[in-house]
């Protein structure tokens, strides 16, 4: 896979120096008319009991493009992310109002098929999680969940999958060893050809290289510059460097509100607000 | 930093008081470490030094009964009559004993590990926590009752049940009735440790099934029972050494008769009931009976010890399972 002909250029944060704020934009910047939008939300609330985590967000993420959510431990970018695929359900006294939809369907709807929702939309966690199973089981796994196949298709799907995954050449030959014996970084791919192989729209993902090395980390974010083309990635990240490399739009939360959301270039370079510059020139958080 | 000043004093403060403390002598402290270790090496020689000798007055007597001129061991290991009571017309062959003690266990088994499984894959993965707060403590109840109990109870209520309303064939003392009162037994063993299994499964592996749209059926199924399928398959073992060595109950319930059957609603014998028949006085000590038993036991301690090494060996290849 390459990098598509329309992909934003490297950018490095450091190059380009602040230039004065000269007529700041909206806060919350429209994704611009052409793109296609994939989830919206408007006026999202979230609480955990009295708890409100998420306080009146609303967001607009571009289809078949990366949005990186970033701000501070415990700002809600993480409850936001859950809500897009409703892992949050099973969390005791979690509960959400307001508007989020994905291609127009109600995802808070209470008649949601979340199973369906969920094949529509993967993830990928912080700490690579492969079952304890061989690796061709593990990729397996989601598309057995919901239809039954001939071997010869399954076989195919594993080795697409792991293609685009970029990890069929370094497994290929051991498709039947256990997952745990690939490294971190293995894993972690390993985990990103399983939720492909579901065949997703959405792949959201929660910090995917805090448990990595660096260059495991730089592998990852490669892989997701050329998912990019297929899926709408939303990534949770700690790491500002990493959300300027991988993403195209960035949204800073802060105490349960989208204090900004634009494009990364523009959201490095020259926040519109005070509280996102210390942000995300590292003077806090 | 306003606050340098203030740390600054706090610190010096707490040196001063910590150097006001009267310090304990390094003789003192040896001394005190010494007469520790001493003591909790004299524990654990104590269980050390009673198994082994449990384990040499089983093989002695054992010995000493396989000398004894009435005995071959030819028959013992694969005679199928036990008559060690009839006078001249003594036969020595186990296997009617442990055909009874495998009849009796399987029919626990049987019962007790699905059934158990079941129970900690509810509590583990369906039950919401304050139905688990419930069920807990009453399978912990279960675990404590005592043997007689469960024995009385399968001659009171299970057996009569059985005649009632399975099979006018079930005599007072049958096989089923004992086999399902230690199945009940055993039940809270197999359902707490494989639920502790279950439990120890990462949260992060049931999050990926689910995430992949896998339901809470999928989940159990495919992702947490067998990732904690060596730690449940050592509470089963657990649990079939328990059966096996189980006593009360079937000296109660399932009758002291030795026959090669496998027909649940028989008398049947089994290697403990054996035992239990010969030292509560109906042989002579010292006699040809009572060492026979000792042969017995030494069958029933290989038994349960290959049973336990080969659950040791699955509970190490669970410990390994997650990293």
């Amino acid at each position: 896979m390459t990098t598509p002909p329309n992909a934003p250029p490297q950018r490095n944060i450091d190059i380009k120096p602040a230039t004065p704020v000269v007529a700041p934009e909206p806060v919350s910047a429209p994704v611009a008319d052409t793109e296609p939008i994939a989830i919206r939300a408007q006026g999202l609330d979230s609480w955990y009991g009295r708890v409100q985590a998420l306080k009146g967000i609303s967001l607009e993420i571009p289809k078949c493009r990366v949005t990186a959510l970033i701000g501070p431990s415990g700002c809600g970018k993480s409850t936001f992310l859950r809500w897009i695929n409703r892992m949050n359900d099973p969390i005791p006294g979690a509960r959400a109002s307001g508007t989020l939809t994905l291609h127009g369907d109600d995802l808070l709807s209470r008649s949601l098929d979340v199973v369906e929702l969920r094949r529509r939309v993967g993830m990928v966690f912080q700490k690579p999680n492969p079952f304890t199973k061989s690796i061709y089981d593990n990729v397996a796994f989601g598309p057995r969940l919901h239809r039954s196949f001939r071997r010869a298709d399954l076989d195919e799907l594993v080795e697409n999958s792991l293609r685009a995954a970029a990890l069929w050449d370094e497994v290929k030959d051991r498709l039947k060893s256990s997952a745990l014996g690939l490294s971190g970084g293995q894993q972690q791919r390993l985990c990103i050809a399983r939720a492909i192989a579901v065949g997703p729209e959405v792949l959201l993902m929660d910090e995917p290289c805090s448990a990595l090395d660096p260059k495991s980390t730089a592998s990852i974010e490669q892989l997701i510059r050329e998912l990019e083309t297929s899926y709408t990635i939303v990534i949770v990240t700690h790491n500002m460097q990493q959300a300027a490399r991988v993403s195209d739009r960035t949204a800073f939360f802060f105490e349960g509100t989208l204090v900004e959301c634009g494009s990364t270039d523009r959201i490095f370079t020259n926040p519109a607000n005070k509280q996102t510059e210390d942000y995300v020139s590292g003077r806090f958080g | 930093m306003p606050h340098v000043a203030e740390i600054s004093t706090a610190t010096s403060r707490a040196a001063a008081a910590n150097s006001r403390g009267t310090a304990r002598s390094r003789a003192a402290r040896i001394g005190t470490e010494r007469v520790i270790r001493g003591s909790l090496l004299a524990c654990a020689l104590l269980s050390i030094v009673t198994t082994f000798t449990i384990l040499v007055i089983l093989l002695v007597q054992s010995a000493s009964f396989f000398a004894m001129p009435q005995v071959s061991a030819w028959e013992f290991f694969t005679g199928t009559t036990w008559a060690p009571l009839l006078g001249e017309e003594k036969h020595f062959g186990i296997w009617p004993l442990i055909a009874g003690t495998l009849l009796v266990t399987s029919i626990a088994a049987a019962f007790a590990l699905p059934v158990g499984l079941l129970v900690a894959v509810y509590l583990s993965e369906y039950a919401p926590s304050r139905v688990r707060a419930i069920l807990k403590p009453i399978l912990e109840v279960l675990a404590g009752i005592p043997t007689v109990v469960y024995g009385f109870f399968a001659l009171a209520v299970i057996t009569p049940f059985l005649h009632e309303h399975v099979s006018e064939s079930f005599g007072t003392f049958n096989a089923l009735g004992a086999g399902l009162a230690v199945g009940i037994m055993i039940l809270p063993i197999v359902a707490s440790l494989s639920e502790d299994s279950l439990r120890a499964v990462p949260r992060s592996l049931r999050d990926a099934a689910f995430a992949m749209g896998g339901t809470r059926f999928d989940v159990s199924t495919k992702v947490v029972v067998p990732a904690a399928l060596s730690g449940i398959v050592a509470s089963w073992l657990l649990a079939i050494t328990r059966a096996i060595g189980e006593t009360m109950i079937v000296a109660l319930a399932a009758g002291g008769l030795a026959s090669m059957t496998f027909n649940p609603a028989h008398e049947v014998q089994t290697m403990t009931a054996y035992m239990v028949q010969i030292f509560t006085g109906d042989a002579p000590a010292y006699g040809i009976e009572y060492k026979s038993s000792f042969a017995v036991a030494t069958i029933l301690f290989v038994i349960t010890l290959a049973l336990t090494v080969v659950g040791n060996l699955f509970l190490r290849a669970f410990r390994e399972e997650y990293e």
